[in-house]
């Protein structure tokens, strides 16, 4: 901690001329997941220049496959170097923490984009353009919708393969997002990922124009909020005088009382403190799509690319998740009395809204994306609790729910008429008479949703409320049991709607799709079941990691 | 480490299940004796599991088997079995075949019908019932609240597709009106229990945290919650202790069902299937009336005590109302289900009562009650396949054209109604005389049920088996002999426990002594001096008392 307190006087005090700037140390070996992430991106982007096209599409899909790969060997390596327990420390200068809930959090999305990628990569599903095969991804996005340009690209087979670069720097965000130990590396990793995710919902193949709407949506309020969070983050620090989180957090703690001299108006504020930590968990509440920061999230969910909509329910949830804690539990614990209240609330709103809107949807990502808020907010009951029992159930639920999720979507990929995707929910009736594989398989994720025993979605709900009650929110389960409840009955009106109607004559096929989606659709049905059946060795891989470093 | 005979017995039929539902498609008959075949291995299980059962043993529980599952959430795959349990999977295995057969044909798909060529209707049905079999099995099995509680709320999506999927070929109102009730009650069906399961998970989560609080150890196993209560490390405050009862109730409650959360089994049971009707009310809602008497009264017992009057209400109410609509009903199912709703407010009353009579009439009632209740409604099954329809009114004169079909009919039907000499009448007297010896007011009201339930019995006969032959009836077949495997065995019995209770009660009697000791009640001493009332010497006096209602 010394040389990172070195490092804070230069930066903040601009003193000490007479130092000698020390060379930063960089640990080059602990930070490989996010470092062979960016190489495996930047590599892609070479591709995209000097490979032919016909060759991008093979070169890219294996380069980003083994990127993944790669990082998350190396992130297992790091766990089992002992960096989640007891080797865990704080690196690069203080900016990244290597700790048991980074790395978790780590491997969980980097799996997750994992199977992700192999829905982006899927070819069989739409039907061939040209004679060429076509992925989920516009032709060519710098075209406008309806030109002449567009039927040009369209004719000349083009896809746009830059969206394996594009995913990776997201990846490469989300990496850091949960890691980030101060509060500019937390907002440069918000933006390294956001701003891919930004690009990629607009980059619809079909219905362009609602791609590029949800695209704007995102991007518009992404920035809003992207924009109260460095605020938040500048009010932090004129109350500490510094961004680091055990800094910010030692001021709140009143264990450090020196006074800045160039703060000396502005330090130990409280009201800095508050105005600045509220600002700060809007910005990370609206990346999770909390109540009441959650209007993006429908729109953006069924105007993007179905396979973008998969991946963002899924890791970015699991990023802002991880950074939500890590702010919670290193920055603000001296705050609790203060933010607890407010996360009450907060989470109450967004399980009651959740569940309570959903039930009006008609159309199946829009349902999906009311039910996401639903899940943020039993997250929201475990991430409360407090106790290092509140982590371990929090990892695990994210875990749990991001494979459902990204299967889920993965099915919904399948479903299609001749306008391409049939999400809207009426034509769906007898899906289950039609394809009763691709109907069980849907039916799995929504019961795992709903928290029926036997699938992950019930582990993961029993473990945060377990949490929350420990922690004294009993309010709180049982405001989450009867959100379930509501919550249950779209889902189940869903399968009332595969099963038991009767099909529609001119009603959706089910595409066949490749080897890419069905590993994608098994991953989750492995995972949901796996997690379900026999969560022990995940709740202590969890557990163990538990633990923040500060 | 020795053989593990209960968790084989749950696990036969899930396999069977799989086995089931893997059968090819053009091969319907295959799939149907596959899952015969699964079910009488689960019945040779059961019954191995009464020979093994030591009525003399120390312990509450036998065959008890113990595995780390959830370390972190204090989970243990517990199983045990006392004298209730193990007679009530007995119950379960002895009725799964005769649901089986007497379902034959009932998910045969329409050519026609047929959307491709992997829809394959009759496997799932039959698979869908073994599954309900292994999850009923294992919860009457399990010691370990949690495990009770996933297959408890597991068992609801199998029952679920079972009510949805498959009901009666189309009735008065058409094949799309049909499916949309049919619909409509498996959604009903499903949204009441699964309430009921989420509400009771707050409580599973409660009763954790409780444990986890006091001992410093979270723990599910009901053994381990007794012994910690008993040597003091437990203690719930009484508000935390009543707050849980609640929760569990309230879940069980919906199952079993009591009134006013009955709703849904009317229309599950007049919207499905006859043998499916039978899996809901004989097998699936015993789940509910026996974890009152494991969960319920063991882990709150103070609680338990607390809430008894208000439950006893309740019952009676359930008993007076069940039986007043069972009156009303035009429909042969629903009135089945609201003469249930009935049975269920007996049960309820009898455990509620705390007494050894009361608490083991209830358990003999719950097997006799399914046995009844199975043979009432097959038969009535086979009777509306016949004709197509299900009201009373479209009937008339059967026993002129089918009398073996009226007569097994009509064994149901006294069976419901409690005949002397018949196995319901036995447990519904235990139930009465337990009830009356602590609550006399209660008692003598829930008498008035015995009296509606021969009117509605009596009633529903007269109308569709007697009176002039109506034209639609005049060709009805008989019943074949599959029909009469399903239905003779079910009343001999009926006969055979009405006669001679002993082996059931000599089960039943340990258990049920060691849960009301649970609860450290005695039975009242009796302030009148009564010669000792034999079973013999009851059933003169309530015989002529029914006759004497029946007549009027």
């Amino acid at each position: 901690m010394t040389d990172v307190a070195t490092v804070h006087s230069l930066w903040t005090m601009a003193a000490g001329a007479e130092d000698k700037i020390p060379a930063p140390h960089i640990e080059y070996g602990q930070l490989s997941p996010t470092l062979i992430v960016l190489a495996a991106a930047v590599l892609g982007v070479l591709v995209e220049a000097f490979l032919p096209r016909r060759s991008r599409y093979y070169a890219q899909l294996m380069l980003t496959v083994v990127g993944l790969a790669a990082a998350f060997a190396a992130v297992i390596g790091l766990a089992a170097g002992g960096y989640g327990t007891e080797k865990a420390h704080i690196a690069a200068m203080g900016a990244i923490a290597v700790d048991g809930p980074a790395l978790f959090l780590q491997g969980t999305i980097l799996l997750v984009s994992l199977v992700a990628v192999f829905t982006f990569a899927e070819r069989r599903l739409d039907p061939a353009a040209h004679g060429n095969r076509v992925d989920s991804f516009a032709a060519q996005a710098a075209s406008v919708p309806g030109s002449e340009s567009e039927r040009a690209a369209v004719k000349a087979g083009f896809t746009t393969t830059e969206v394996f670069p594009i995913v990776l720097f997201a990846v490469a965000g989300m990496l850091v997002f949960p890691a980030a130990n101060d509060l500019l590396t937390l907002f440069i990793a918000l933006e390294v990922f956001s701003l891919p995710l930004y690009v990629l919902c607009a980059l619809a193949r079909r219905q362009r124009l609602l791609s590029q709407e949800a695209a704007v949506k995102y991007f518009l309020l992404g920035a809003f909020s992207s924009a109260f969070l460095l605020f938040g983050i500048a009010l932090l620090y004129g109350y500490a005088g510094t961004v680091t989180y055990a800094g910010i957090a030692d001021v709140v703690d009143g264990t450090v009382k020196t006074v800045d001299p160039a703060l000396a108006g502005t330090m130990g504020n409280d009201a800095l403190l508050l105005i600045g930590g509220a600002m700060v968990l809007m910005g990370l509440l609206f990346k999770v799509g909390a109540v009441p920061f959650h209007m993006w999230t429908p729109d953006v969910y069924q105007g993007a690319p179905t396979p973008v909509t998969g991946f963002m329910a899924a890791a970015t949830k699991v990023a802002g998740f991880g950074a939500l804690l890590r702010l919670l539990y290193v920055v603000l614990p001296g705050l609790r009395w203060d933010w607890r209240p407010v996360m009450w609330g907060v989470a109450i709103v967004t399980m009651l809204i959740g569940a309570i809107v959903a039930v009006t949807q008609t159309d199946v990502k829009r349902l999906l994306a009311y039910s996401s808020i639903a899940h943020a907010g039993f997250i929201l009951a475990g991430v409360i609790a407090v106790t290092p029992d509140g982590v371990s159930s929090v990892l695990f639920y994210l875990a749990a729910y991001s494979f459902v999720t990204l299967g889920a979507f993965a099915v919904v990929t399948l479903v299609r008429d001749a306008g391409g995707e049939a999400t809207a929910l009426a034509k769906w009736a007898g899906l289950g008479r039609r394809s009763p594989l691709v109907a069980a398989v849907f039916a799995v994720f929504l019961l795992a949703f709903a928290g029926i025993p036997l699938t992950s979605g019930f582990a993961g709900k029993f473990a945060v409320f377990k949490a929350a009650a420990e922690g004294g929110a009993g309010a709180l389960v049982v405001v989450g049991v009867l959100s379930s409840a509501i919550a249950a009955f779209f889902y189940i009106r869903v399968i009332v709607l595969m099963f038991f109607s009767e099909p529609t004559p001119e009603g959706p096929t089910v595409a066949v799709p490749s080897a890419l989606t069905s590993t994608a659709i098994a991953a989750g049905v492995v995972v949901t079941i796996a997690l379900g059946v026999a969560p022990q060795y995940f709740l202590d891989l969890a557990g163990q990691a538990g633990t923040f470093i500060r | 480490m020795s053989f593990p005979l209960l968790t084989v017995t749950a696990a036969v039929p899930a396999l069977g299940a799989v086995a089931t539902a893997a059968v090819p498609a053009a091969r319907r008959t295959v799939a149907k004796w596959l899952a015969l075949l699964f079910s009488l291995a689960t019945l040779a299980l059961a019954a191995v599991q009464l020979a093994r059962f030591d009525t003399g043993a120390a312990g509450p529980f036998q065959l008890t088997e113990s595995h780390a599952w959830i370390k972190d959430f204090g989970v243990r795959y517990e199983l045990g079995v006392d004298g209730i349990a193990v007679v009530l999977v007995a119950l379960t295995a002895l009725l799964i075949p005769f649901v089986i057969l007497a379902g034959w044909h009932d998910a045969d798909p329409l050519e026609e019908a047929r959307p491709n060529r992997r829809w394959r209707p009759t496997q799932g049905f039959f698979a869908l019932i073994l599954l309900v079999e292994a999850m009923v099995v294992i919860s009457f099995e399990a010691t370990d609240v949690f495990v009770f509680y996933i297959f408890f709320e597991a068992m609801l999506i199998p029952m679920y597709f079972l009510i949805g999927g498959f009901g009666d070929r189309a009735g008065e109102h058409g094949e799309e009106e049909t499916a949309a009730r049919r619909s409509h009650a498996a959604v009903k069906f499903l949204l009441y229990n699964l309430a009921g399961g989420l509400i009771m998970l707050a409580a599973v989560i409660g009763l954790y945290v409780v444990t986890a609080h006091q001992t410093g150890d979270g723990t599910f196993s009901l053994q381990e919650i007794i012994r910690a209560r008993a040597d003091g490390r437990l203690d719930m405050a009484s508000s935390t202790e009543r707050l849980l009862f609640l929760g569990f109730f309230f879940a069980f409650a919906v199952k079993a069902p009591l009134w006013p959360l009955h709703t849904w089994l009317p229309n599950a049971m007049g919207e499905s299937t006859a043998p499916v009707a039978v899996l809901i009310t004989a097998v699936v809602d015993k789940v509910g009336t026996f974890a009152m008497l494991r969960f319920c009264i063991q882990l709150f017992p103070e609680a338990s005590k607390w809430a008894t009057p208000v439950i006893m209400v309740l019952a009676v109410v359930s008993i007076l109302y069940g039986a007043l609509l069972a009156v009303a009903q035009r429909d042969i199912k629903r009135l089945v289900a609201y003469a249930s709703i009935s049975h269920f407010g007996f049960i309820i009353l009898g455990i509620f009562a705390m007494t050894t009579q009361g608490q083991s009439g209830a358990t003999l009632y719950m097997v006799n009650h399914g046995i009844s209740t199975a043979a009432l409604m097959l038969v009535a099954g086979f009777l509306i396949s016949r004709r197509g329809s299900r009201l009373i009114a479209d009937y008339g004169g059967v026993q002129k054209v089918a009398p073996v079909l009226a007569g097994t009919f009509l064994v149901g039907g006294l069976a419901t109604l409690s005949l002397p000499g018949l196995a319901p009448f036995v447990s519904e007297f235990l139930v009465l005389v337990g009830t009356f010896s602590r609550y006399p007011a209660l008692g003598i009201i829930a008498t008035v049920g015995i009296v509606l339930a021969a009117l509605y019995v009596l009633v529903l006969y007269q109308r569709t088996m007697t009176g002039p032959v109506k034209a639609e009836v005049r060709a009805m077949p008989d019943l074949k002999v599959r029909e009469l495997v399903v239905v003779a065995p079910l009343i001999a019995l009926l006969v055979f426990l009405g006669v001679y209770p002993k082996p059931l009660t000599e089960i039943v009697n340990p258990a049920v002594k060691h849960t009301m000791s649970q609860v450290d009640k005695t039975d009242p001493r009796p302030d009148v001096p009564v010669r000792a009332a034999t079973d013999k010497d009851a059933s003169h006096e309530e015989a002529s008392h029914e006759e004497a209602e029946a007549a009027k």
